[in-house]
């Protein structure tokens, strides 16, 4: 699993921040950072939440 | 019958196609439902977002094809039948049948209510060209249409979140702005006077001629708008009028069911309204236990969440009370406000990063000694902290001493 951000979309809400903050993290400078490209399976469940309350479905989840 | 819907059969009627109707119908196939959904839209589109409504799509940056919350491909892959302008015109729980305005019935084992709201508007304008409320695809394409032939003067009616924003848009347009606000400042009812003049100054360093503490006597034009005349007797010219003075659940349709309809429809804590049917999104009223009290919610974030949670209430009585903190975002010009918790404008404010001249700060809201809210201007990291706070319901104390 490898989290992919659309930076084009991303409007640094920090939704995902909140969910994840291990994984997201929205810095002072407005943008947002993966903390974790490649999170374990364990956090799968917490990353789809990610994906989906994401207000701008700016991140997805490749499998390679 | 028992509360709870079998996960293998029967039916879901979900009415309402938006953001909480979709979430429901995708969340009951990711909780294993295997019976028949059925999501009903009153609008000829797919589901879309609207939050780009009044911004990107506004602005003509976006072609309202980006909007898109799914499509036919997704929703055939899940199963969810979904039928477009429809609209349901009565209830029976006795038989639990839909009754829509087509003459059609639908008979269910579940329903889901998400037929959300629509805009308040001014008496006596339906007719007027030029004057427009925005809350679906249509009205953003027809305000749209409208910003693109150039106008003199756009007259917003309301300083809230709706109308901020289609003035900070319109502003981006170029276009002459004038926004009127019955209260003292914008939003001061809700944030208090001193974080709703930092909204006044930002709207007038952005060139918006800002009136505050005056209404709408009258909307004057033959065929189109051609003036405003406010409660202090000026006139405004105006080829464009932009109202945006609040929303009305769509409850109608339920009068007569049984359900109890104020101010939206009833809910229990954890969404249901009676057995097998619950409801979401702007149009659900519930008691959120977080703040012991009853809520209902027009934002993008909750219709989401409350779509999915009642959609876990349908087939499970025993599901956690839907108590979210609740959060939401309004961008306006080069700022990104964004509100979490549930506040009040006499509660004590303290900033807690930043500076209001720079309108870059996130201040939080505290009553009887405990957090009840965070306004971050260009701060989302710190809204999003204060976020987990409240939702701790940590107290004031503690969450002035925090360090993010």
């Amino acid at each position: 699993m490898r989290i992919v951000v659309d930076f084009d979309l991303c409007e640094s809400n920090a939704v995902c921040m909140e969910i994840a903050p291990d994984i997201f993290e929205v810095r002072d400078d407005d943008f947002l950072y993966i903390l974790n490209e490649t999170p374990d399976e364990a956090d799968r469940a917490r990353v789809q939440e990610c994906v989906r309350r994401c207000p701008k479905q700016a991140i997805s989840i490749a499998e390679d | 019958m028992t509360e709870s819907l079998n996960l293998s059969s029967g039916s879901v009627v979900i009415v309402g196609a938006s953001l909480a109707g979709l979430n429901a119908a995708e969340a009951l196939r990711r909780a294993g439902f295997e019976g028949q959904i059925t999501l009903l839209g009153e609008e000829p589109h797919l589901p879309y977002d609207r939050p780009p409504l009044s911004k990107q799509v506004l602005a003509g940056d976006w072609e309202p094809e980006r909007t898109a919350l799914s499509d036919a491909e997704e929703l055939a892959a899940d199963s969810i039948d979904i039928r477009l302008g429809e609209k349901a015109a009565a209830l029976d729980l006795v038989s639990r049948r839909l009754t829509l305005e087509n003459g059609e019935t639908l008979d269910f084992d579940g329903l889901v209510i998400a037929t959300g709201a629509r805009c308040r508007t001014l008496t006596g304008t339906e007719n007027l060209a030029g004057v427009h409320v925005l809350r679906s695809l249509d009205d953003c394409l027809a305000l749209r249409a409208d910003f693109e032939a150039s106008p003199q003067r756009v007259v917003v009616v309301g300083a809230g979140f709706i109308g901020a924003e289609v003035a900070a848009t319109a502003r981006g347009r170029g276009l002459q702005v004038t926004m009127v606000e019955a209260l003292a400042n914008p939003l001061s009812r809700v944030l208090g006077d001193e974080m709703g003049s930092v909204c006044a100054e930002m709207h007038r360093d952005h060139g918006v001629d800002l009136r505050t503490g005056v209404g709408v006597d009258a909307v004057v034009g033959t065929d189109r708008v051609q003036s405003v005349v406010l409660s202090d007797g000026s006139s405004v010219d105006a080829d464009v009028v932009v109202v945006g003075i609040g929303v009305i659940p769509n409850t109608e349709w339920l009068h007569g069911s049984g359900l109890t309809l104020d101010d939206g429809v009833v809910c229990d804590a954890t969404c249901s309204a009676a057995p097998g049917v619950v409801a979401a999104g702007d149009v659900a009223r519930w008691p959120n236990e977080l703040f012991g009290e009853m809520m209902r919610v027009e934002h993008w974030d909750n219709a989401a969440a409350q779509g999915t949670h009642a959609a876990r209430r349908l087939l499970d009585e025993s599901v956690e009370p839907f108590a979210p903190v609740p959060w939401f975002w309004s961008d306006q010009y080069d700022r990104k406000i964004q509100l979490a918790g549930r506040v009040r404008p006499d509660d004590e404010i303290q900033v807690v990063t930043g500076s209001l001249q720079e309108r870059r700060f996130a201040a939080i809201y505290g009553r009887a000694g405990r957090i009840t809210g965070v306004l971050g201007f260009n701060r989302p990291r710190h809204v999003m902290r204060y976020r987990a706070l409240i939702a701790q319901q940590a107290s004031f104390e503690e969450a002035l001493a925090a360090e993010f």
